[in-house]
């Protein structure tokens, strides 16, 4: 099977609509989600909940490992759960075929070369500044369209997902300090941007300074 | 433990002299960065200079006197690139091309020393010129293409 057909196959799974909540829920949990937690977030059986789970573990969107839940070992504890976490990995589909990646890397790689990470900045910041939903004030609702799976840790809003995952590996500095600008241009006043690790995900994490409400 | 820690050189020509208006910002920075590297899990040593602060009164080429060292050792490749690039770090780095010129070659090396072991000045610059004139290697890589410790002999 071609790369193409790979993703094709790992997509068809997720047109059924349970399925695809249940992929999301997991993508979107911070820790690795178990089956009853995953069947009471959707609203389905555990059985079935496993079931449909299995599948997406099968398809390669999801994977796997055993946990004990409680304390107890040895005989009597029973057996480990079974606990899922989004796979690594990406499935892209385009149609017809696109490569905006290549295209991503060849520019990454002449702007790094130029020294242009300023320019960058400041066009990433003033695209977040124009972002009209962003200016309407649900920040949170505008880097979850985005893809970052923004998630609140006490008052500190962390961002799950890099969409910007595979440039920023190799282009660390640059990507990382295009995404930061255009994050902070997103943020409303009133919100201050800090970087912190969060391995796997977005290393910038947002703080409200006057909107405590939301703690 | 491998008995190995990670070093890291980086070499930067800046923009104009360091006690100018020009790097004032980054100078500024420093003692806050530094202090968060010292604290960073899996960090081991950086290199100073005779004032014991940070590496900003050596010059590794001696006929560039815009060239500044920062070299340090970790003890893995993730506690570097944890620091590197997933703390405030990141904001100070973001902020490169204010303060250093875009350099033609490599500017950073990567490669293992023995646990314990400090680099001197020219091991580091010679790391950089291993990378230019072989490219990555287990001898000197960079982030692209990581190589693991040496195993040590028992």
């Amino acid at each position: 099977m071609t790369a193409e057909d790979d993703a094709f196959t790992a997509l068809t799974v997720l047109s059924d609509p349970v399925r695809r909540k249940l992929y999301r829920h997991v993508a979107a949990s911070v820790e690795e989600v178990g089956r009853d937690a995953a069947a009471e977030a959707v609203g389905i059986s555990r059985s079935l909940a496993a079931f449909h789970l299995d599948k997406l573990v099968a398809a390669g969107l999801l994977a796997v490992s055993f946990r004990r839940l409680s304390e107890r070992t040895g005989p009597g504890a029973g057996r480990p759960a079974k606990m899922y976490r989004p796979a690594d990995g990406e499935h892209t589909v385009s149609l017809p075929p696109r490569s905006y990646d290549t295209v991503g890397r060849l520019l990454a790689g002449v702007v790094e070369k130029a020294g242009l990470d300023r320019e960058l900045q400041a066009a990433a910041k003033a695209a977040g500044a124009a972002d009209q939903d962003a200016a309407a004030g649900d920040l949170v609702e505008v880097l979850r369209s985005r893809g970052y799976l923004p998630y609140w840790d006490g008052g500190t809003l962390r961002l799950k997902n890099c969409p910007f995952h595979a440039l920023a590996d190799d282009f660390r500095a640059l990507i990382c300090g295009m995404n930061l600008a255009l994050i902070e241009g997103m943020a409303p006043e009133g919100w201050s941007a800090e970087v912190e690790p969060c391995p796997g995900g977005c290393c910038v994490a947002l703080r409200s300074k006057t909107n405590f409400h939301w703690l | 433990m491998t008995g190995f820690h990670l070093a890291q050189v980086n070499v930067g020509r800046s923009v104009a002299p360091l006690g100018g208006p020009e790097l004032a910002d980054f100078v500024a920075q420093l003692p806050e960065i530094n202090a968060l590297a010292d604290r960073a899990p899996g960090f081991v040593w950086r290199m100073v200079d005779d004032g014991g602060e940070d590496s900003t009164a050596l010059r590794p080429d001696g006929d560039d006197d815009l060239l500044l060292i920062n070299c340090s050792t970790w003890e893995s490749v993730e506690a570097l690139k944890d620091f590197a690039y997933h703390t405030d770090h990141l904001r100070v780095l973001s902020r490169r091309r204010e303060w250093f010129q875009p350099l033609g070659g490599p500017h950073q090396a990567l490669w293992w020393v023995p646990a314990g072991h400090r680099p001197s000045v020219a091991e580091a610059m010679g790391r950089i010129a291993i990378l230019r004139e072989r490219g990555s290697g287990p001898q000197a890589f960079t982030f692209r293409d990581p190589h693991s410790a040496p195993v040590a002999a028992t």
